[in-house]
Parts: structure tokens; sequence; C-alpha cells
């Protein structure tokens, strides 16, 4: 916990991590390392913040080392989330920077007797009139950087920066076109063991007898573990592990369970629980139109998975009452909290070190599994055990993106503008992440004998873009609105972040209507959206976006346009989509044409690469992605049951960026998910004349929009 | 047990192994070849593709003895960071990748591809990778390397 900020002018990151040597260091052979509290998830943070470093120190990128964030080691940037990590890291680390420029300026001031105003640094190497030199490298030992930041240094301004603001290529790709072992699947430790974790196929079954009889005849079985629920093998080889686990599972009996909502009618259970409910905002103004009708329609869209490619894997290693993990998780620190309330440790007992994992979009099993780890390896001997999931223990016990139903009311006066405007949440929480509450998050806590009651998810606070209320206040200038979120206080099926929380939702509701609302009025959908927006950014990702897909061609048959506008978390990006899709009861997605608007984008072909990826994901999301279940237990457990896009099946995408060096970045990762969503919604109906309410898009749900309306 | 005897990335292996052991275990736990990667163990996401011949295969589903003699290729026999393959060479000038964890796979389904079909369209491209799986979205990326693969090689 943050208990004194050393001045109010640090930024976040900065000011709970003060100290500049916790984040840089020369070392030898004129090496730059640099340890940010952010984690690579296959979004290129890692290269983005080596650009700053580099700009900000004047050194060749080439000679920037990134150290991967470690309890041992690393700032304490929380968990990497949320768009954040430029914004919070970035700019904590441009400050460091340049404080440490400036120290080492000030001490070759000193060395070579020129006035520091007179010094120059290229590449690490500092010059002065005369031609006197030194360097980062030969002051090292003089200038300590075990100091704190104090805001003294100012960093360069925009037009002096020489690396961000340009694409460079990411630092970590070669080592995964050639074969290096960057993955933490792919690392071998001495000794090393494998562990498998038996859990039910019937959503919230106890274990109730245990026959470990063929699992012990298993050859390379090293033991079995069991502690109340939670039950697992170790063996000393991958082959063994499942095997033994299969016998396992065989002599495993279980309770009935908890029974699961009726996936058909998600609309009619969300409605029916228990809630917390919020008003998340108002608006009044008075108008002097007239309420001629009321446009009420609901929005649904179901638990999405985050399916990432790899099961999630970690590596765990007792010492005496000492543990390190090796772990793909988001947030090093939040994970070894949860570890310490698991295993009444102090949490300085537990380290954990970050590896790359697969792309992760959210809370998915990382941090489960690192607990797996640590409670089998327990009964190692001190040997290394590492537990991978299974593709159904993935698909069926990570925690879900969180379903939602949606309802807007619209006032029209008679002219079918918006005088009136209500938009209602029922969803559950969209975040139960480790590390943030005084029991742990973590799935295996809550199968242990001892166990801690199943986290229900919550809400991030408005000021951190809220939950399943993200993106819920309308971007728009309506003359009132009242936004309500009703978060579900019952849980059966687990649900936490997956990228965007509430926002997908949000966005293809309120961007669906507004859609019908400018086609009641016959009025362009963005010379409307044009019409009810104050805020230049949003005006000019819109209109960049027309301009490129040249909005909007020509009626043809067969083919539909649709347009989608967000800034994410209305305090991030700014992205507007428009879609080109070809349909007659199946839809194809031919083409999203995108604008964006990060600020300063660090390294410009990081954010269209994270545009192109979110709308792709979307698309998958809107045209294929439902997670199944039936009473008993989630049934989309492989890749045939819970299909995701195609090479095929994946539409041109192009991106613009609008660049705006002077304003403080942003991220991009999840800029993209609401736009697509409703434009792709937006083009079904200019396409085939029916609205698709209920996500996702398939040819069953475009025929059941079309039945009401024949 | 057996000892089965293939070719892997142009050298000779031979292993003692049950013979319906999947050959994705036996390059990653006895061989120490990792670009191989389990992502499913069904055949159904492509991460673990192997060029076995000229046809990229799921090493999580076929057993050893279906690569007895066989000439088995992944990533790590395609090229080096000093002697790229063009299709490296040509991912790395893309960017085509986010997280990467698919890449092998998707490496292996181009080079399979390029063997058979050194000329192919945009379509047949996404044809070829269509049984492997990509989740961070970056499919066109990937295209457009395997595009500027081929057209290299055509031109040496």
């Amino acid at each position: 916990m943050t208990t004194a900020f050393p001045a109010p002018t640090l930024p976040v990151s900065l000011a709970a991590n003060p100290k500049l040597s916790s984040w840089v260091k020369f070392i030898g052979e004129c090496r730059v390392v640099v340890s940010p509290g952010k984690v690579e998830i296959g979004q290129g943070i890692v290269t983005a913040l080596a650009q700053i470093a580099a700009d900000e120190l004047d050194v060749d990128i080439g000679r920037i080392e990134m150290i991967r964030a470690s309890t041992a080691a690393s700032p304490n940037e929380g968990v990497t989330s949320g768009s954040l990590s430029v914004q919070q890291s970035g700019r904590a680390l441009r400050q460091v920077c340049a404080e440490v420029r400036q120290r080492f300026l000030t001490a070759a001031s000193e060395r070579l007797g020129v006035d520091a105003s007179l010094l120059e640094i290229q590449d690490g190497t500092i010059s002065g009139p005369g031609n006197v030199r030194t360097s980062y490298w030969e002051l090292a030992g003089d200038v300590s950087l075990d100091h704190d930041a104090n805001a003294g240094a100012t960093a360069k301004i925009a037009a002096k920066r020489a690396v961000a603001g340009h694409s460079v290529q990411r630092v970590d790709i070669p080592d995964k076109v050639f074969a290096g072992r960057r993955f933490i699947h792919d690392c071998a430790l001495p000794g090393l063991l494998h562990g498998r974790v038996l859990r039910p196929d019937i959503s919230g079954a106890r274990l109730i007898a245990l026959d470990e009889t063929a699992a012990r005849a298993v050859p390379g079985l090293v033991t079995i573990i069991r502690d109340g629920n939670f039950s697992g093998v170790i063996t000393d080889s991958e082959a063994a592990a499942e095997a033994a686990l299969k016998a396992l599972r065989k002599g495993a009996t279980w309770t009935a369970g908890e029974p699961l909502p009726d996936e058909d009618d998600l609309a009619g259970f969300l409605k029916s629980q228990p809630v917390e409910t919020d008003v998340i905002d108002t608006r009044t103004n008075a108008t002097t139109r007239r309420h001629a009708r009321t446009l009420r329609r609901q929005y649904t869209r179901p638990y999405i998975a985050h399916a990432s490619i790899a099961p999630s894997c970690a590596m765990a290693q007792w010492n005496g009452d000492r543990v390190h993990v090796w772990t793909h998780s988001q947030g090093v620190y939040l994970l070894r909290a949860d570890l310490a309330i698991v295993l009444k440790l102090p949490a300085e007992n537990i380290v954990l070190e970050h590896m790359e994992g697969a792309g992760c979009y959210g809370h998915n099993a990382a941090d489960d599994v690192a607990l797996d780890a640590v409670l089998l390896a327990k009964a190692a001997g001190g040997r290394p055990v590492r537990v991978q999931w299974s593709r159904h223990d993935e698909m069926a016990h990570a925690p879900f993106g969180a379903a939602m139903v949606i309802e807007i009311e619209a006032d029209l006066d008679a002219d079918n503008e918006i005088i009136g405007w209500r938009h209602a949440i029922w969803s559950n929480g969209h975040a139960a992440r480790p590390g943030r509450a005084a029991q742990p998050a973590l799935l295996a806590a809550t199968e242990i004998a001892n166990p801690y009651p199943r986290m229900i998810s919550t809400n991030p606070p408005a000021a951190n873009g809220g939950g399943g209320d993200r993106n819920s206040v309308p971007l728009y200038d309506l003359p009132a609105w009242t936004v309500t979120s009703h978060r579900l206080l019952t849980m059966p099926v687990r649900t936490s972040a997956l990228r965007t929380l509430g926002a997908q939702g949000n966005v293809f509701a309120i961007e669906s209507l507004l859609d019908e609302i400018a086609a009641l009025r016959g009025e362009d959908s963005i010379a409307f959206r044009l019409r009810h927006l104050r805020d230049e950014r949003a005006k000019d990702v819109i209109r960049a976006a027309a301009r490129r897909a040249q909005w909007k061609p020509p009626k043809q048959p067969g083919i539909g346009h649709g347009v989608g506008l967000a800034r994410y978390k209305n305090t991030g990006a700014y992205c507007a989509a428009i879609a080109e899709i070809e349909g007659t009861d199946d839809i194809r997605v031919k083409r999203l044409t995108l604008a964006v608007d990060v600020g300063e984008a660090i390294n410009p072909d990081g954010v269209i690469n994270q545009i192109e990826g979110g709308a792709i994901q979307a698309t998958s999301w809107v045209l294929k992605e439902r997670v199944r279940f039936d009473r008993t237990r989630i049934i989309s457990t492989s890749w045939t049951d819970y299909p995701i896009l195609t090479f095929s099946e994946v539409p041109a995408v192009d991106v613009e960026v609008i660049q705006r060096p002077e304003i403080e970045p942003v991220g991009a990762g999840e800029a993209a998910h609401g736009p697509v969503t409703a434009a792709i919604a937006n083009a079904v109906y200019d396409c085939l004349g029916v609205r698709v309410r209920d996500l996702p898009i398939t040819r069953e749900k475009i025929i059941a929009a079309m039945e009401p309306a024949s | 047990m057996p000892t089965i005897q293939f070719q892997l990335n142009g050298t000779a292996a031979a292993v003692d192994t049950d013979p319906d052991q999947p050959l994705l275990d036996v390059l990653r736990s006895r061989l120490g070849v990792t670009s191989p990667h389990f992502g499913c163990g069904a055949g159904e996401c492509g991460a673990c593709h192997v060029m076995v011949g000229d046809r990229a295969m799921a090493s999580c589903e076929i057993p050893m003895w279906s690569v007895a003699d066989k000439d088995v290729v992944t990533v790590e026999g395609l090229g080096t960071a000093e002697q790229p393959h063009p299709l490296q060479r040509a991912f790395i000038a893309e960017q085509a990748m986010q997280c990467g964890y698919c890449v092998s796979g998707i490496l292996i389904s181009s080079a399979a591809l390029l063997k058979r079909n050194p000329s192919p369209t945009e379509a047949e491209v996404k044809a070829a990778l269509d049984r492997n799986l990509c989740r961070c979205g970056s499919h066109n990326r990937m295209v457009r390397a395997v595009l500027r693969a081929a057209s290299e090689m055509a031109a040496s």
C-alpha cells in the first residue's frame, strides 16, 4: 500500500515506486537495464517502454535490456490491464529517465568542467565543447540512482523525441520466430516434475470419495495430493501426469453440484437475481421539446471465454517455508498477496517471477494455475513442479467475461429527436482479480479442506472506468439521461475481467439504438452522430473513418455498412469503426475500417497491431462466440464447441492512427471491441433490415429477429 | 520399448518410445524441441504443427510409429537468426503476431504450403492456415508475411 506520495506531480506508478534505481540501471558493456512492473502479454508493451527509455536517455534502443517483472526486484505496478500500461508505466519511466539523465548531466558537468547546458548525449556518450566526453557507463560508479524521484526534471518535448512516436520492431518477436524459449511453457528447470489437478465436470461439485488405486499404478507417479476437494498428481513426466490424472478421475465420486442458469434465457436469469444497484450518472437539462414516444430496447451478450491459445501454466519450487513461483499472471504482486493468504505465509517468503504466456485478454486461469503449482509442489520434496491446465479446464474453469442484459429507453419528440435516455444494465461483476480483497480469488482456494468462499465478482469504481457500467454514459450530448447498473449478488457462472469489461455490451447497445433512431429520422447515421458530439477528437475519428471507408458507399444488394464509435472508458482511446458486411441469412464481415486516437502513439505500428487484433477478436465475439452450458456443466470445452474466427473468415482491417504527440498516451488494446461490435450489428441492419440485439449475431439470431418483424 | 528412427530437422533421430506416444510429447520432453506448442491436444488449434514430408500435421495427434523413417521439420529446422528462412524474415518484417504462441505452427503450415505451392494466392494462404487458430487477431499480418516470403522466394 502506498502511504505517502513524495510529490503530487509524480506519475502514479512512480509515486508508488519512487526509487530511480528500481527502474533503470547502467551496467557493463554499455547496456541499460530497464525494469518496469508491467508485463508482456503479446501487446508489445515492453517495446513501447524501451522506446520511451531510449528517447529520454538518448541511447540506442538496442542497448536496452528489458527485465521481466518479479516481486524480488521490480516496481510494483499492480496489474497489467485496462489499457493502462503506456499511461502508467510509460509516464513513470519517462519521468525516471528524465531525472536520471539530469543526474548524469550534472555529474558529467563536474567531471568535464563544462556547464551542463552545453553538454549533449548521443547513444549514451556525453560530450561538450572542446571535444570533452564521458558516458553513462563511465559515470555509473559516481552517480547513485538510489534516490527517490522528485519531479525535478522535465521530460523532452514531443518534437525532440526521436524514437517514441515512430514504429520500431518489437523486441520479443525474433525469439518467437526462431524458436527461442520465451514462453513459460518452454522453460525446463533441472529436476522438473509435472503436476495435474483433478477438477469436476459438474459445476460446483464437491469430491465425496477418491479411489487412488489405479492412479498409484501409473509408472512415473511421484505422489497424489488430496486436500479437501482439491486433488492432483505429481509425476516425473508430462505423459505420466496425463495418465495418472485420467486414472484418478475414474476413481473420483462427486456431489451433484450447483445448477447453472438456462443458457437460452440469459436475460431472464440476469434480471431475476438479487442485485446491488448503483445509479452511475444522471443528467437533466430543461428542454422545451415535447415527448411523443419512447423506444424501449433490450440488448444481450453471452458469457465469453478468454480462450487463450495456450492452456495456463505455472511452475513452483519450495525451499523450506519459502516458495518461488514462475507465472504468466498479469500482476505478480497481486497474485503474491493472494498466495500469502492461502499459504498463511508472509509475502516476503514468496517470490513470483513473470514469464510470458500466450496472449491473455484479461483475468484467465493464469493466477489459478499458479496456486495449483504451489499446492502440488509442497509435496515434491523441494523439486520444481510444473502444472499445465488442459484445454477442457481452460474453457470450463477459467473465469469468463460476464453475460449482460442492457435495456435502453429513449424518449423521442415528434421529430424523433432524443429528449430522454435511460440505460440499465444487469450483469455479474466484471472483476474478481487476485490481490484486492481480504479473501483470495484463486480457484484452488475454494477447493482446499479449509476453503475460502468463491469471490463474487464486483465492478471497479467509476473513477477507474467502471465494470458492467464501463462506457454506459453516452459520449453524446443528449439533453437528459439516467444510467443504472445492477450487479448480481449470485454467481453460478464464474466471471471476471475480460477485455473491455462491460464496454463491449454498452457500446453495442448505445450505438445500435442511435443507429435505429437515425434511421427513423431518415438521417445519415454519421451525420446524426456528429450532430450530437461536442468532443472534437471524437468527431475527428469518426470523420477519418468515414473518409477512409468512402462513407457512405452506394447501396448494393447483399452488402451492408454500419458505424460504431466510442471513447474507451470515456477517458481513453477514441475509436470509430465502419463495417462492410456481406449477408443473406449468414453474415460475412468483409472489411473493417477504423480510425483511432490514443494521443501520442509511442509505437504507431504497435497501435495498429492492437487495433487490428481487437477488431478481429471483436468480430469473432460478435459472429461466433458464446459459452455453452447445460444445467449442470459448461459444455463449450473444445475448439469445436467454442469456435473462433478462422483465417478464411477474417475481414480485411484498415486502420488510421491520428497521431497527437502533444497529448499524453493511452492504451489501444480495448478501444476497438465496442465500436466494431456496433458497426457489424448496424451493417446487418443496413444489409438485411433486421436489428439483432442478442449477441452473437448468428444465422439463428437473424432468423429469430426477423420473425417478430414479419 | 521399440526404437523409432526418423529425420528431425535434417538430422537422424532415434527414440526408444511407446509407438503410440504422440510426436509432440517426444519432441518437447525427450528431444528438447520446444517450438511446437501444446494448445489443445486434439488437433484443433494448429499450435503443435510440424512438417512431415511436405504436409503440416498436428504433432499432438500423430503417434510416433507414423513418423518412422519420415522427415520431420520444426521451426528449429527452418532457419536461424543468422540464416533465416524467408518466412521468418517476413514474419519479422510484417511484425506478424501479438503473443506469438501460435506462430510456430503457422510458420510450419506456411512452409508446407510454399513447398507444395510456391506462389499461392491470398485465398490459398488463408485456406492453408484454416487449421491454425490465432486468438490475438494477427491473421492479416501473417497472410501478408506468407505472401511476402513467397514473392521473395520466387525472386531468388
